[in-house]
């Protein structure tokens, strides 16, 4: 590939990484030098003396009853659909905090506090306390890729699901949306939705049209 | 790692004993995939189930292979399996790429899943840089087959007949003459750490791949699914009239997610 000035750069694959640098030999000190990184990064003692992973999510329920039971569950991910929720639902007469996750990566820090301005990078959970099954989560920091499937596991699986349903909110850019128009032309900002097939109630929008796709934690 | 999808009787584990289990590389140009949608497309096969498995990126979206209002609406994920057991055939598709250091883990668990499921064999398709081959290899067809020592034995002389040419290896060290040879594929993701697991586990891999570059890779995914029908015969290539040669690319079925691969149509305004 050559750039306008006759610049030769490589292009990155679409097929991602390649395999082919971590195969790579290795000399005795390449490897301690790779441990060394890796021991900084992905791990750390604990006050237990036990290895954590710099990586690794806590999920922190300030009630004592858990598993939560949840027929309710409502997740906005990203700022946009945070901010919804706090502009439209949330309010401290009818909505308590009961978890917060508490996370790192290269994007973003979360912290245990729960007393958060909009502007900050949080993951709170909320409970309706005139039903305590249904249940809210505002996740406005990012979940890197290699720590969605963890988030996903240790929420889900504090949860005792009762005809568990969950709805999840996001938002994407209107140029990544994938249409025979051009999207200059589309009346923005549009909903639309991605539905399993036991969900059987009606659904408020039309359906997501092929090509496009959905991807990261709203995904997972 | 396989969870069966429940398709109303219950979700029975289907047999795959004896079957030959399809899959692609995430590779260079994403060849093997579209090749992979191609045969799914083309012979309609049933999905019956998906990996749930934390080392690919997630996605999710309406079903790819949509032809109609009623069958547009099923959920598709990163990881999916389908189903065709007239042919014996089952397919395995990956939608997104791995999640760094997760490229080992899902080689073991994929592996340890083929034997568990009792497979006969797995044909991997995948792709390399063209712009890494030799001179040798920039003459000639840019397909290349693997057969891991198990294989061999069963259709090594069926390559032969089918004049295909294996992968050659390379010097470990180019340019300096008396070093070994290795199996080098760059661009092949996956590709020859699951090949050299499977030969040190004894397990039967064909690997068929083509050299090829980012860009518009239809063409390649054609080149390569009708290479893979040359030896499995999953669909017949008729002989065209008008030629008289056999061309089967009119019989591959595209999946209407194909659409839009460049981006949407452009504004009006713009001219």
């Amino acid at each position: 590939m050559a750039t306008f000035f006759g610049e030769v750069v490589v292009a990155p694959s679409r097929a991602g990484l390649d395999e082919e640098e971590e195969a790579r030999e290795e000399t005795p000190e390449d490897r301690e030098i790779r441990r060394e990184i890796e021991k900084k990064r992905y791990g750390r003692r604990g006050r237990l003396g036990l290895e954590i992973g710099e990586r690794e999510i806590d999920v922190l329920w300030s009630c004592a009853q858990e598993p939560l039971v949840c027929s309710r569950f409502i997740v906005a991910i990203g700022r946009n659909a945070a901010a919804f929720l706090s502009s439209f639902i949330l309010d401290s007469v009818c909505w308590e905090v009961v978890g917060v996750v508490k996370l790192w990566n290269e994007w973003c820090r979360t912290s245990s506090t729960t007393n958060v301005l909009p502007t900050d990078s949080f993951c709170l959970f909320y409970r309706l306390i005139a039903d305590p099954t249904v249940l809210l989560c505002q996740c406005s920091c990012y979940v890197a890729e290699d720590q969605q499937f963890q988030w996903l596991e240790k929420v889900f699986g504090s949860m005792q699901k009762k005809g568990l349903q969950v709805t999840i909110l996001s938002t994407c850019p209107v140029a990544d949306y994938k249409t025979q128009e051009s999207t200059l032309t589309l009346v923005s900002p549009f909903l639309k939705a991605l539905k399993t097939k036991e969900f059987q109630e009606q659904v408020c929008c039309p359906l997501l049209e092929q090509p496009n796709i959905v991807r990261d934690l709203p995904a997972a | 790692m396989f969870i069966p999808c429940d398709r109303g009787g219950g979700s029975a584990v289907p047999d795959f004993k004896g079957f030959t289990l399809l899959m692609p590389a995430v590779s260079v140009g994403n060849v093997g995939q579209l090749a992979i949608d191609l045969v799914i497309s083309t012979l309609d096969m049933t999905k019956v189930g998906y990996f749930y498995t934390d080392c690919l990126v997630p996605m999710v979206g309406n079903n790819p292979y949509a032809t109609a209002e009623e069958n547009s609406v099923e959920l598709s994920i990163n990881a999916e399996v389908y189903s065709l057991p007239s042919k014996k055939l089952v397919v395995l598709q990956i939608r997104s790429p791995f999640i760094k250091n997760k490229y080992r883990p899902f080689c073991e668990t994929l592996l340890s899943w083929v034997k568990s499921s009792k497979c006969a064999r797995v044909v991997l398709l995948s792709s390399s840089h063209a712009y890494q081959r030799d001179d040798e290899q920039l003459l000639g067809t840019p397909l290349r087959y693997l057969l891991t020592p198990d294989l061999e034995k069963a259709v090594g002389g069926r390559m032969k007949e089918l004049n295909w040419k294996e992968m050659e290896k390379v010097a470990a060290y180019p340019g300096i003459s008396n070093t070994d040879k290795v199996l080098h594929i760059p661009g092949g993701g996956i590709t020859k750490l699951l090949f050299t697991e499977s030969c040190s586990e004894g397990i039967q891999m064909a690997v068929l791949l083509k050299f090829c570059s980012e860009g518009d890779n239809i063409p390649d995914a054609f080149v390569l699914v009708n290479y893979l029908n040359e030896w499995l015969q999953l669909i017949k290539s008729e002989v065209s009239t008008s030629n008289n040669s056999t061309d089967p690319s009119s019989q591959w079925k595209i999946p209407s997610s194909w659409r839009l691969l460049f981006g949407n149509g452009l504004p009006p305004a713009l001219f």
